[in-house]
């Protein structure tokens, strides 16, 4: 089969591999109709995630055809049309039976690597990494899914793939940062990073009742989408101090909640803190960029909560600890729970609250996942969001 | 995972049960108490029968004899360093040989005749230490070099469930790599076989020495076989519903040379983290039904293959 490998820095590249096949009973093999890069696979793409080996397949944002099923998995039949979670879940461990599915205790094969780094080990990514499984990924032809019988929901009904392939991850994702946020009535949301799991925290913040939501950004297009499909008020960095404007918007308070949706690449309009931070990436004195995320505390409200979904690897430099603590900030996080989302967000687009496709801009076939990937990452041709078609 | 020690410090880890010195150092110790009562009460008869008793202060030195004997009597016979009282068995019997080596020079063909059968048995009963003493100091040295490893779990499942899928020792190579089989024959033996360098295997019989339902299962190899080991699982109710925590502590006696090098091998690079990444794959069959497995690691939790890994690729074939 064809699949998109990660071949190094900034290199990936469609190659010819080995069909996936069977491992355990629970496994099923998945015939990939859609499948999305996501802003967290510019992380491995710029050799962030440590981990990657050349010829890793790349993907965990994918949905398609059942063609193959081991023995135990009896909820799905060959033929159904499914949308597959990003994080391997077994359903069984005490983190799935209280729903927390991406920290899976048993689906990371890899698990002591990541311990190694994080102290315990999350689930396991498809195309995340070998810490987190290496698992192969799902920019693909075909793709193993293992906990067959716990992940994949099955969708029925006439949707568009691109209607409901967002299910996979950035849409529970953005769902799940709002979600946090514990909205009240009248809270104004901010949310960092008006990328396509930015867009649908906004969107999903709206659903949950926040009376004004506010996007950050530099990318005029990406801005223009928030505006037009979340009602989102805007600040571009590049031209606006973001603190100042907050409190103006606010008259003060600050907003109710904040979300990074922006992670571990963040940049900063200031030439010096931007240089501090890569330079320290640079020499691995930290792994990651946190400008967004000490944006996000310092302006959150006193007793406000940051709600952090943007992807973090490693360890942060300068973190304002003081601001959290003092001013009694609740810091949540989390990489998304999809499997706990699923089905309530397939009824919110079944009953048209939501029309996930306004994120997609670009729709190529797979062979051109490098073209895609350039072009994803430096925004070019307004690109938001791209969905390959195998 | 790991670590854990708080509930179980207190208790010893299992006893291992490492080739043992047998009756011998006591035997010999009997022996010597004989012997050095009969040199003290009637040095004199002795001296005679041994063909010494034309020596001068003849009684003064077998009494120094029988003191000795007496000395290490109390050594053996206290079951404290077998080694080491065996082997002043052995350096009292050269001291013996030397004063009959001497004595053979002197006095008549009668007394010649006596005293070379005295050196014969004297040269038997060398023999007979010096053979004892190396058994003793094997043994020694094996229980100088057991490995003592101890690693927990916490598992989203009831204790006796938990219990009840361990005491089927037959599961155990289900999640623990290096085992082939575990064979339970009755009377709560079992004889387990486990996978060595070069595609040879090793087996031992092990027999179930502590078992309290639900709570712990201890297990020993027995005597005589080429890795000593033994182990004590415990399962501890996690309070609130939250599963059970399984505490495992092993310890074991590898070989010393070769054949330890290959035991060693056996066990991993890093026993500890062998042991953990079995309790992580224990965990995984019993809660999920099979080890988690991905297309680089399609043998599941295991610390040495990651450092091997290949690339996410689909498996060939």
């Amino acid at each position: 089969m064809r699949a998109n490998c990660w071949m190094g820095r900034n290199t990936v590249e469609v190659r010819e591999v080995p069909d996936p096949r069977i491992l355990s009973d629970r496994d099923a093999i998945i015939r990939i109709t859609s499948t999305a890069i996501c802003g967290s696979d510019l992380h491995l793409y710029d050799g962030y995630i440590p981990t990657m080996k050349k010829g890793d397949i790349l993907g965990h944002e994918f949905m398609g055809e059942v063609v193959e099923l081991g023995r135990e998995v009896r909820n799905l039949r060959v033929g159904d049309r499914v949308v597959v979670p990003f994080p391997i879940a077994c359903g069984h461990c005490a983190a799935c039976t209280h729903g927390f599915f991406s920290v899976c205790e048993n689906s990371n094969p890899n698990a002591a690597l990541a311990e190694m780094v994080m102290g315990h080990a999350p689930a396991g990514v498809y195309g995340y990494s070998h810490m987190l499984g290496g698992f192969a990924g799902g920019q693909a032809e075909y793709a193993r899914v293992p906990f067959a019988d716990v992940g994949p929901i099955k969708i029925e009904g006439d949707f568009r793939d691109e209607q409901v392939l967002f299910l996979s991850d950035i849409f529970p994702t953005g769902y799940m940062g709002a979600e946090m946020c514990d909205i009240q009535r009248g809270d104004v949301i901010a949310v960092w990073g008006a990328g396509p799991v930015g867009q649908f925290a906004m969107a999903s913040a709206r659903m949950l009742g926040a009376e004004r939501v506010i996007a950050i950004d530099r990318y005029p297009q990406r801005l223009r989408i928030a505006q037009e499909n979340t009602g989102a008020e805007i600040i571009n960095y590049e031209q606006t101090d973001v603190l100042e404007a907050l409190r103006e918007l606010t008259a003060g308070r600050g907003p109710d909640a904040c979300i990074d949706a922006v992670g571990t690449e963040s940049h900063h309009p200031s030439g010096a803190i931007n240089a501090y931070d890569r330079g320290k990436q640079a020499v691995r004195l930290e792994t990651d960029r946190p400008h967004a995320l000490r944006e996000a505390i310092m302006s959150c409200r006193n007793a406000g909560i940051v709600s952090v979904i943007g992807v973090y690897g490693g360890f942060v430099d300068k973190f304002p600890m003081g601001s959290l603590m003092n001013r009694s900030l609740t810091l949540r996080s989390g990489q998304c729970h999809v499997q706990r989302y699923l089905r309530p967000l397939l009824d919110r687009i079944r009953r048209g609250e939501i029309d996930p496709s306004f994120v997609v801009t670009h729709r190529m076939p797979l062979d051109e996942a490098p073209q895609a990937y350039e072009m994803f990452k430096n925004k070019q041709k307004d690109c938001n969001k791209v969905v390959l078609t195998a | 995972m790991g670590g854990a020690d708080g509930a179980g410090s207190a208790e010893e880890p299992p006893e291992v049960a490492t080739r043992g010195t047998g009756p011998m150092p006591r035997l010999l110790g009997v022996l010597s108490a004989g012997l050095g009562v009969a040199l003290l009460a009637v040095p004199d008869r002795l001296a005679e029968i041994a063909g010494l008793d034309h020596l001068p202060d003849h009684q003064t030195v077998l009494r120094g004899v029988g003191a000795r004997e007496l000395g290490s009597a109390a050594g053996l016979l206290s079951g404290r360093r077998p080694a080491l009282w065996t082997w002043t068995r052995v350096a009292g019997d050269a001291m013996d040989l030397s004063v009959l080596g001497l004595a053979l020079r002197t006095g008549d063909r009668e007394r010649r005749r006596r005293l070379s059968v005295t050196t014969g048995v004297i040269g038997a009963v060398t023999a007979l230490d010096l053979f004892a003493a190396v058994l003793a100091t094997r043994a020694a040295r094996a229980n100088g070099r057991v490995m003592r490893l101890r690693a927990s779990v916490t598992v989203n499942r009831p204790p006796d469930e938990v219990y009840r899928f361990w005491r089927d020792l037959a599961n155990l190579p289900r999640f623990m790599r290096h085992l082939e089989s575990v064979r339970v024959g009755g009377d709560g033996r079992s004889r387990w076989t486990a996978k060595a360098p070069a595609g040879r295997s090793v087996y031992w019989d092990a027999e179930i020495v502590e078992d309290r339902p639900s709570e712990v299962l201890a297990w020993r190899s027995l005597p005589g076989t080429l890795v000593p080991n033994a182990g004590r699982v415990r399962f501890v109710t996690v309070p609130g519903g939250r599963g059970t925590e399984v505490r495992v502590e092993l310890g074991y006696a590898p070989p010393a040379g070769k054949l330890g090098r290959m035991v060693a091998k056996l066990f991993g690079e890093e026993p500890t983290q062998q042991v953990k990444d079995d309790l992580r794959r224990f965990k995984q069959v019993i809660e999920t039904g099979e080890i988690v497995r991905s297309d680089s690691s399609p043998d599941g939790t295991d610390l040495r293959r990651h450092m091997m890994r290949r690339p996410a690729q689909p498996l060939a074939g």
